[in-house]
């Protein structure tokens, strides 16, 4: 009974731990502190309960562990700065399944609930499977393994019904005295089946909110494996998450003016796409020598980063012409769309990585005054975020999407790899502006370029 | 566990998750997504207290209680380092000197 008291007494100073750390995290000054605060914790848990009289499996346990807690160590530990949206996707799957093969191995074990009980695993163990099979769709999106959003014909007719349905034979097997193997069979497959129908037709543009949902889901589940197993630390630590991942997906959403119902129900899709206005107009290039004298004459020059800078690894790059430019005393300044690139912060991370200063970047609503000053709009692999059709084209499906105003510039120059439309498959009225040039090439490259002619002007 | 405590610690820890993250930066939005993300890691728990309950002549239920701590502990530690290793770049909120060159 002692032991147990210890055991419990640990959980709560868990909880309390992993609640103070995420407040911590809130702050870019404590945000180290708090997860090592949390890590710290998440070990104390782990440890205490292998103390829990009456265990068995133990050899087995430890096994798991190890092999499951290295792997994900060391991918996490190899894994590139700009692929960290996919991880996060995969190891919030990973918690999902873990909560999932809870409710598997308590259904099979048929304990006998209450009718709350009852539900709560079940709701679990669908939100479980969910989080996971969505999770892992989400990632192969992300990596590129899978490029095409699909869409089922009559596909929220499917969503509702595989819903209902997954839900529907879910309480039958909660509530049985002994379910069948057949029949828990196959109410995981639909669950997983139900998180695979449900992002697969979201384009990757909306993947960011995506991801956050889930992980909100994630927190759900484990909040109320927390209540099945009697265990309050699971429930605060899950609910905590699930509540402040809600909030989150919220905040995400509304930046992008895409109500969360609408990412789910709605997504921007090629066919969505294609009913979009015409553009008329041409798309006109510059080299590289007049995208450097541009900037290196101007007064001031604003960035516009986006996941095409990400993915050429081109921040150092892009700091290092900022530096230059304002040595020759132009001043620059980010400007940070909140979905640029694949998660939100996401290029907020890649530039602290590169070193840029806090104070050099904007937000939205902070920058998007200045751009009528700039002398020039330096957009880096944006594309759908800084598209003026949002703000002019009622038939567009990202109208009302509150876009960065680089159109307003002086001059914008895009660098871009080709010509091919955004994420969302859109044309960008931007490109036909008359203010508009395009230099041509991957980010990395197209900058590298323009630093040399940058560093030749100054003599 | 008694149905409506649960249902009161519910409640009091869905306000606290909504209050702890109505503060945070847009800045932080990722690393806090991959913090909280790694706070659900906490499954772990649950999932070693399944796979110790379980059957030890049953191989589906240890297979599955396998699974859930594999998984629980995955969660965990690759949330973990994901997360310490981009507030790692968050190093220090005055970085000027170093970022000069």
């Amino acid at each position: 009974m002692s032991s147990n008291w210890f055991v419990s007494a640990t959980y709560f100073i868990v909880a309390t731990i992993f609640i103070l750390g995420l407040k911590a995290m809130s702050s870019p000054v404590t945000a180290r502190k708090g997860v090592i605060w949390a890590g710290f914790a998440m070990v104390a848990a782990t440890v205490i309960t292998f103390f829990i009289p009456g265990l068995q499996n133990v050899g087995l346990m430890v096994l798991a562990i190890v092999l499951g807690g290295g792997v994900a160590w060391y991918s996490g530990k190899i894994v590139k700065m700009t692929d960290m949206p996919q991880m996060v996707a995969i190891y919030n799957g990973m918690g999902g399944g873990a909560a999932a093969a809870i409710a598997a191995v308590e259904l099979i074990r048929g304990v006998q609930h209450d009718a709350m009980t009852a539900t709560l695993l079940v709701l679990g163990a669908v939100i479980g499977s969910v989080a996971f099979s969505g999770s892992c769709v989400a990632f192969a999106k992300l990596q590129g393994i899978m490029k095409k959003a699909v869409r089922l014909p009559g596909q929220n007719n499917v969503n509702f019904f595989l819903t209902l349905f997954t839900i529907g034979i879910g309480l039958t097997i909660g509530y049985a005295d002994n379910p069948g193997g057949f029949e828990i069979f196959l109410f995981f497959v639909l669950a997983l089946a139900l998180g695979v129908v449900l992002v697969m037709p979201i384009g990757g543009a909306d993947m960011p909110v995506v991801i956050s949902l889930l992980n909100a889901f994630t927190g759900l589940a484990v909040g109320f494996k927390g209540f099945v197993l009697g265990n309050p630390a699971l429930i605060v630590a899950g609910i905590v998450v699930g509540a402040s991942g809600m909030l989150l997906t919220q905040l995400m959403a509304k930046a992008m003016n895409r109500p969360i119902k609408n990412i789910i129900f709605a997504p921007i899709t090629g066919a969505a796409a294609e009913s979009g206005g015409e553009v008329t107009g041409s798309i006109r290039d510059l080299s590289a020598l007049d995208a450097a004298s541009l900037m290196r004459y101007g007064q001031k020059v604003i960035i516009v980063p986006g996941y095409g800078m990400a993915v050429a690894g081109a921040q150092h790059k892009v700091w290092e012409m900022a530096q230059l430019l304002e040595e020759g005393g132009v001043e620059v300044v980010f400007a940070i769309h909140p979905v640029a690139g694949r998660m939100p912060g996401h290029m907020n991370v890649l530039l602290a990585e590169a070193g840029v200063p806090y104070e050099k970047i904007f937000d939205l609503e902070e920058i998007n005054a200045d751009f009528a000053q700039a002398d020039v709009a330096l957009v880096i692999g944006a594309n759908d975020v800084v598209n003026p059709v949002a703000r002019t084209d009622k038939s567009s499906p990202i109208y009302g999407m509150p876009i960065l105003n680089a159109d307003l510039a002086q001059n914008v120059i895009v660098v871009k790899r080709g010509k091919g439309a955004g994420y969302s498959g859109i044309e960008n009225a931007l490109f036909y502006k008359d203010n508009c040039r395009m230099l041509y090439g991957s980010a990395q490259q197209a900058v590298a370029e323009v630093i040399t002619h940058v560093k030749a002007l100054e003599v | 566990m008694e149905g409506f405590t649960a249902l009161y610690i519910f409640m009091l820890a869905a306000f606290t998750g909504y209050e702890v993250i109505s503060r945070v930066p847009v800045i932080l939005h990722t690393p806090l997504m991959s913090g909280s993300n790694f706070v659900h890691g906490v499954v772990l728990i649950g999932a070693m207290y399944a796979l110790g309950k379980a059957d030890p002549d049953e191989p589906l239920q240890l297979l599955l209680g396998f699974v859930a701590v594999f998984l629980g502990a995955a969660n965990a530690a690759g949330g973990y380092v994901v997360t310490e290793r981009m507030l790692a770049m968050f190093k220090s909120g005055n970085r000027k000197e170093g970022g000069e060159k």
